[in-house]
């Protein structure tokens, strides 16, 4: 387990090597207050929430998580360190969970630096800190998830660019199969059942849910083992490459 | 004799392609081998296989009695590595760099300290501890990817050109220190320079084609060259033909060559099998009162014994 910490400290150190990290926070945060304000008329709605601040989350991330996952893989093969990483006494779950978990943190990072929109609503009103709570979570989950698939196409390639284009395909899937337009466009298409399946995986749905407060054991475990999922086609992948 | 690292019928397929055919052989501690063969024989994917970052076709390495297939991370704990290239990670600082490996592999704070400050001095790294390794010339980072693969102090070793594009004088460093490490080591190293087999192995094999072409101690392979125990006489020119005549007299004499240089001429008697001739020469010499300026013996060219070695197996499979 020491040996999953100490990928993951490397990993998330390597974030900040280069002026990425500042480049993705900053964009991160302005963009996230940007949609609150414009997109999501934070004022007209006279309202002390943050759900306009957190709708536009799950869109956020469909540009950024690919961005923070890209490198995980690709770099370590572009750069021949992957020989090394391979060759240390360590699992390839090891690595792959150490190096998910960097990337999470650094996620967690970027949404730990908008709360000073909490604090503002706050003192602009009384919402309910729960739901907020709730809310932070979900999101979280979301970037997880998305993280954990960005994570698993990097290994797939020695290029960062292929590697955020997949990151990005993927997620996108995973989003926009629980938009309503989606969905009934699909039910002509496809049988109900398996439109029902789709949306069903989305995560667009289960995270609404959780943005409400509702805050159901099942949706938790649903971003959860879509994780694990994700982290275990990726530790296939790079087993696979071993043996390639 | 401990063996620390064996090898069974190794292969590794790419495809159609053989890269690796079936290569056996076992290093038993302190002893250094050196691996040497045409670029795309095979060596670096032999020595990932035993390292444990590809997985083999077919065959069994082990690692301090670890089978790398059942038991991966016993046999890589054992085990420093030196990928080809010497892949590092550009963005961190080389102390960074050597702590990470230090504590992944399990060494804890007081040790690494210990570990890490072994090496900087091992490998004169203390100049550029704290610069990103990016910014880093070729034989630092040569010597960083050594230095990491010696940061456990593992009792195999696998280097993959430990001495590519480095400086004479930095080469001599890391000889000198593969030798100072190699009692009760098993060492393989990859290398392109001939010379280096006589520098550091105690034996060498040639893979071409991904087999095992030949091998054997530096001894045993000068003594396959053809001109193993061949005498050059420095002689006056005028006396050179003569020299020549009586060289090829000799009954253990198979061929004589003359070559001129100004006013000096090298006369060469070449033995039958590598026989001993030195005495029978120098007593010609003096039989036909012909001055010597120097007489030369000649311990076999390694580079004609590989050439000929990996021609047989191209020859063999075609």
């Amino acid at each position: 387990m020491s040996v999953v910490w100490t990928i993951a400290r490397r990993e998330f150190s390597a974030y900040f090597a280069t002026p990425l990290a500042y480049v993705f926070l900053t964009a991160f945060v302005s963009a996230a207050g940007a949609m609150t304000f414009y997109a999501g008329d934070f004022f007209a709605r006279g309202q002390a929430d943050l759900s306009p601040f957190f709708m536009f989350h799950p869109w956020l991330f469909l540009a950024l998580i690919p961005a923070i996952g890209m490198r995980l893989w690709a770099e370590e093969r572009r750069s021949g360190t992957i020989e090394l990483l391979l060759t240390l006494p360590v699992t390839t779950l090891a690595a792959v969970l150490g190096k998910f978990l960097a990337g999470w943190a650094f996620a967690g990072l970027s949404l730990a630096l908008t709360i000073p929109m909490w604090l503002s609503v706050n003192y602009l009103g009384a919402p309910d800190n729960g739901v907020i709570l709730a809310s932070y979570l979900g999101s979280f989950l979301v970037a997880g998830a998305m993280l954990a698939a960005a994570s698993c196409v990097s290994a797939l390639t020695r290029n960062q660019v292929i590697a955020f284009i997949l990151g990005i395909a993927v997620c996108l899937l995973l989003v926009v199969s629980g938009v309503g337009a989606i969905t009934s466009s699909l039910r002509g298409i496809l049988p109900a059942e398996a439109v029902d399946l789709l949306a069903s995986a989305s995560m667009l749905t289960r995270f609404i849910a959780i943005a409400k407060g509702v805050l159901d054991l099942r949706d938790l475990f649903y971003f959860l083992s879509l994780i694990a999922l994700f982290l275990f086609i990726n530790t296939c992948i790079v087993e696979f490459e071993r043996s390639a | 004799m401990q063996l620390l690292v064996e090898v069974e019928r190794l292969c590794k397929r790419f495809g159609s392609i053989t890269a690796v055919d079936g290569v056996s052989f076992v290093v038993p501690a302190g002893e250094v081998l050196g691996v040497l063969g045409p670029n795309g024989a095979g060596k670096s994917t032999m020595m990932r296989m035993i390292a444990g970052s590809l997985a083999a076709t077919s065959g069994v390495a082990r690692i301090c009695g670890h089978d790398t297939r059942l038991a991966p991370i016993a046999a890589k704990s054992c085990l420093g590595y030196l990928p080809e290239g010497s892949p590092l990670y550009g963005d961190m600082t080389p102390e960074g760099f050597l702590d990470f490996v230090a504590a992944a592999r399990g060494l804890d704070r007081s040790e690494r300290r210990k570990a890490i400050a072994r090496v900087i001095e091992q490998l004169e790294l203390d100049e550029i501890l704290y610069r990103p390794i990016d910014t880093l010339s070729k034989g630092f980072k040569r010597r960083l990817g050594i230095a990491q693969a010696l940061v456990h102090n593992p009792q195999a070793l696998i280097l993959d050109e430990p001495t590519d594009g480095l400086d004479p004088i930095q080469k001599g460093v890391v000889r000198r220190l593969i030798a100072a490490i190699s009692p009760g080591k098993a060492i393989i190293i990859s290398t392109h320079l001939l010379e280096e087999v006589d520098s550091i192995c105690h034996r060498a094999i040639l893979i071409a084609r991904g087999r095992i072409a030949g091998g054997g101690t530096p001894r045993e392979l000068h003594a396959m060259a053809s001109n193993h125990n061949a005498v050059t006489a420095c002689v006056e020119q005028a006396n050179a033909q003569r020299a020549a005549e009586s060289f090829a007299a000799l009954p253990r004499v198979a061929s004589t060559k003359i070559r001129i240089d100004g006013a000096d001429a090298f006369v060469t008697a070449t033995p039958r099998e590598g026989a001993f001739i030195a005495d029978a020469v120098a007593e010609t010499l003096r039989a036909a009162s012909i001055p010597a300026r120097s007489l030369e013996v000649d311990s076999g060219s390694l580079d004609e014994v590989f050439a000929r070695l990996t021609r047989q197996v191209a020859e063999a499979q075609s």
